[in-house]
């Protein structure tokens, strides 16, 4: 397998093609923005937040394939996960990029399908692409309402 | 453009347009002799920066070994050494622009520190709230920002020269932009972004009816065409030592020398000064009085190696290949299903940029790397002109002397490589 198509596995090529929990959630109580000056990507995230539990999350925005697919594959894997849990997951999933993690770290089993982000760690300046949508969901989970950028 | 054989026409176009020895102008350049990704470099980002000839490195090494020493100071060898080689460079720029006078030469750190220094020395001689400064749609971020900081600390108007959508200036607006309360036309030579080359002289000219200054930014143009500064008739010019085969941290502002005269220093420090004490302290004679502290001596020394090199190939041949590179580029580019090119200008030289419906810039950006090709992806520090045409980003081949026919075909065969990745 090349380096390429490690990068862009068939999931997230599906995911930018289609990606999945896409447009704004009326009934979101939690919005935050994101933006990378580096290549001008913006991303929207939406919660709805019920007590400490994600019950529904939607993005929008235009990105290149790997934030794209990134935040599409976040909102999947975050529905119905508590704030706390959705922090962790994002720390496991920024080690993972960078990465940063150990060998025995079980982090893979536990990423789910974000695991295919994994070829992300061969192209450090994509990594900010990857975690984009994520910074984004951290922002709006503090309840921050200004823009974070990947910067 | 659609029965175009990019091999056929390689060939055909390498012979009859080469004409000096490409490849032995490209072993004077060590970093081209490498693989990228176990593929041989192809490097077309040149826009952004370009390689150095051995010549230019070994003029900065054979400073540091055998020369170094501060300029116009002492009277010890290696300081006339040092201060006979700066000037000389000098000079060299002089005959390179045409300028009058080597007073007319400022040696400042590059292009973006030439506009700095213009804006700010012209807002110390007075610019006020009736007083308005155009630029175009089509400038580079550092022909926008410093223009936006006088007018915000002045009251001064920005005015915008609107773009077509084949990426020129829309000319049939100027009429009612370039007026009397222009202070200043700042414009660029050739949009790195789009690749257009402006109409210089004639801006000039209709500038200059009306009493304003022109500035122009010729980052992207010394390099790759022949720039005549009284052909052009500007009153300044700035280009960067970096994207002319020289270091980066130097450039060079062209002013004409009864501008340069009205204008106030821009920095205080040692050698623009004449005499100093705590009374009163009168300046240095032109071109001194623009060159606060100690220069990047090397770095223009090491200029005046890369206009040498430069003028050794010969502009007019440089310009040829280049544009040979770019016609055969735009064919072959525009042949691969999928793919738009962002300006289309009738007159443009040395880039081109495009987008793929489909795939961001980033990713193509990404896939070619891995195929050992080096292109600019991004807004081009050029924003408002991303935002005109309506994409976040492009992809941006640029060229330079010692690019190759055979480099663009990689390159048009790693965009297919893009579409393969992507499934279209």
């Amino acid at each position: 397998m090349s380096l390429t198509s490690d990068l862009y596995q068939d999931i997230i090529l599906d995911h930018n093609r289609r990606p999945r929990n896409f447009g704004e959630l009326a009934e979101a109580n939690r919005k935050a923005e994101g933006y990378n000056p580096l290549c001008g990507d913006k991303v929207t995230v939406f919660l709805k937040l019920e007590g400490d539990v994600i019950k529904d999350i939607r993005f929008k925005g235009a990105g290149c394939a790997i934030s794209t697919a990134s935040a599409s594959i976040m909102t999947e894997t975050l529905k119905g996960k508590t704030a706390r849990e959705a922090e962790k997951l994002f720390e496991r999933f920024r080690r993972l990029v960078t990465g940063s993690s150990s060998e025995n770290d079980e982090n893979e089993i536990e990423l789910g399908s974000l695991a295919v982000f994994r070829g992300v760690r061969d192209y450090p300046v994509r990594v900010k692409c990857a975690t984009l949508a994520w910074h984004t969901l951290k922002a709006s989970l503090e309840g921050k309402d200004q823009q974070v950028t990947t910067e | 453009m659609k029965t175009l054989n990019p091999r056929v026409s390689g060939t055909h176009g390498e012979t009859i347009h080469a004409a000096f020895d490409l490849e032995k102008v490209r072993q004077e350049f060590p970093i081209l002799d490498q693989t990228v990704n176990d593929k041989p470099l192809v490097y077309l980002d040149n826009a952004a920066t370009t390689q150095k000839p051995r010549q230019v490195i070994q003029a900065i090494t054979e400073f540091y070994e055998t020369v170094n020493a501060n300029i116009h100071r002492g009277v010890h060898l290696l300081s006339q050494r040092a201060t006979d080689r700066y000037e000389r460079s000098r000079v060299l720029v002089q005959k390179f622009l045409n300028a009058r006078s080597s007073r007319e030469i400022i040696f400042v750190g590059g292009t973006t520190a030439g506009i700095n220094l213009v804006a700010e020395s012209l807002r110390r001689h007075g610019i006020s709230s009736g007083d308005e400064i155009l630029i175009s749609g089509m400038e580079h971020h550092s022909n926008i920002v410093p223009w936006q900081m006088v007018c915000e600390e002045t009251g001064a108007k920005l005015r915008v020269i609107p773009l077509t959508p084949k990426g020129e200036l829309d000319l049939d607006r100027l009429d009612n932009l370039l007026t009397t309360k222009t202070r200043i036309l700042s414009i660029v030579h050739i949009s790195n972004a789009l690749g257009t080359v402006s109409p210089v002289k004639e801006l000039v000219k209709a500038a200059h009816r009306k009493g304003a200054l022109v500035f122009v930014d010729g980052a992207q143009s010394a390099g790759h065409l022949k720039v005549d500064v009284q052909d052009l008739g500007c009153d300044f010019f700035a280009f960067s030592g970096h994207k002319i085969y020289g270091p980066t941290g130097i450039g060079v502002l062209f002013g004409k020398e009864e501008v340069l005269r009205e204008l106030p220093p821009y920095q205080g420090g040692g050698d623009m000064i004449e005499s100093v004490s705590f009374e009163k302290t009168t300046y240095n004679v032109l071109p001194y009085r623009f060159e606060a502290g100690t220069p990047n001596i090397c770095g223009v020394i090491a200029l005046g190696e890369a206009i040498k090199f430069v003028e050794q190939i010969g502009r007019e041949f440089i310009e040829a290949h280049e544009a040979m590179l770019l016609e055969y580029a735009t064919a072959a580019i525009q042949d691969v299903p999928g793919i738009r090119i962002i300006g289309n200008a009738s007159k443009k030289a040395g880039a081109v940029s495009f987008v793929f419906d489909e795939v961001h810039a980033h990713d193509v950006g990404t896939i070619l790397d891995q195929e050992g090709i080096a292109v600019r992806t991004g807004h081009h520090c050029a924003q408002p002109v991303m935002d005109y045409f309506g994409v976040p980003a492009t992809v941006r081949a640029s060229f330079g002397l010692y690019n190759k026919v055979s480099e663009v075909d990689a390159l048009i065969s790693a965009l297919h490589r893009v579409r393969e990745v992507f499934g279209l």
